[in-house]
């Protein structure tokens, strides 16, 4: 590929002039093991000014408890970037994370009923 | 600022998760259903995944493990003070079927949405679900240009077993999306009672 092939990037539709995984120093694994499904929210113990600029951006989303994938897509991330930086967030005590309820039964009658009381409202 | 104080407060117990996912062909209305249906705009997000061997394209030389990066869509109802429900809409495109593994954990159900015009695209969905016992539902996403069929004509079609429900939807209309939901969960809760006994 030519050199500029980085310049023709600057086009409008081309996004992040950044890319990803810069905001994570180039870190792929996160150190602690995240679901797209985990719930993060903010422990109150850091605030974002204390923060990189990305770390407090997540920081600013889990105020109530948030789902990874929620703050990947709202932040323009890939997800595994956001995990990345949840770990860290999570050493420093900034935010704590609940993994998903691996062990919830999918034929649990209280949780189906409670599903289709909740989507029943909405009609 | 609501940073200090926060920690000393006893922290609201975290919603229950539930998980569905919406599957079905590429372009037959998944990230639309999931965008009627939440409460949130509709989000994307790319997810990269490791997996030990993709066995679509040919990587030989390249080593076991790969990573590959799949945008998928998703959505959130909150149901109650305690429970969450998140909709997951799977990758389309049949390169990316080895995601729906990771996807499919822990999900309660699926709807598998077809398109009338292109039926042959949700069989690998199908062929997933089945393999997997996950249940699921048919939604026949109805495009206004396409011939309307009846459901059993598409029960016929898919080679489903009566236990299978079918419906239509738009998935463009909320209360329709949400309706088919409903549907599904239903169908969880009577495969749940006939396992049960």
């Amino acid at each position: 590929m030519p050199r500029f092939e980085e310049e023709r990037l600057l086009d409008e539709d081309a996004g992040p002039l950044v890319r990803p995984y810069t905001v994570s120093g180039g870190r792929t694994t996160p150190t602690a093991a995240f679901d797209l499904l985990s719930l993060v929210r903010s422990t109150g113990r850091m605030r974002p000014s204390q923060l990189e600029a990305e770390q407090a951006a997540v920081l600013l989303l889990c105020h109530e408890p948030v789902s990874v994938a929620e703050i990947a897509a709202h932040l323009r991330l890939p997800a595994m970037v956001v995990k990345v930086l949840l770990s860290d967030l999570v050493e420093d005590g900034a935010v704590t994370a609940h993994a998903p309820e691996a062990a919830l039964d999918p034929t649990d009658l209280n949780l189906l009923e409670a599903l289709l009381n909740g989507l029943q409202r909405r009609l | 600022m609501a940073y200090s104080g926060d920690s000393e407060s006893p922290a609201r117990p975290v919603p229950t998760a539930i998980k569905l996912l919406v599957a079905g062909g590429f372009g037959v209305g998944k990230t639309t259903f999931v965008g009627a249906v939440s409460e949130i705009e509709p989000l994307s997000t790319e997810e990269t995944i490791t997996t030990a061997s993709i066995g679509v394209d040919d990587l030989t030389g390249v080593g076991a493990k790969t990573t590959t990066t799949v945008a998928l869509d998703f959505g959130r109802v909150t149901l109650d003070a305690g429970h969450t429900l998140y909709l997951f809409g799977t990758p389309g495109q049949d390169r990316f079927w080895f995601m729906w593994d990771e996807l499919s954990d822990g999900a309660f159900g699926a709807v598998v949405m077809a398109d009338t015009r292109r039926l042959a695209d949700c069989f690998n969905a199908l062929d997933f679900f089945e393999r997997r016992k996950t249940p699921f539902i048919v939604a026949v996403n109805v495009f206004d240009d396409a011939f309307h069929y009846d459901p059993e004509e598409v029960r016929v079609a898919l080679d489903l077993g009566p236990h299978v429900p079918i419906v239509s939807c738009d998935a463009r209309d909320p209360r329709s999306a949400t309706l088919v939901l409903v549907t599904l969960t239903k169908h969880l809760i009577s495969t749940a009672t006939t396992v049960a006994r």
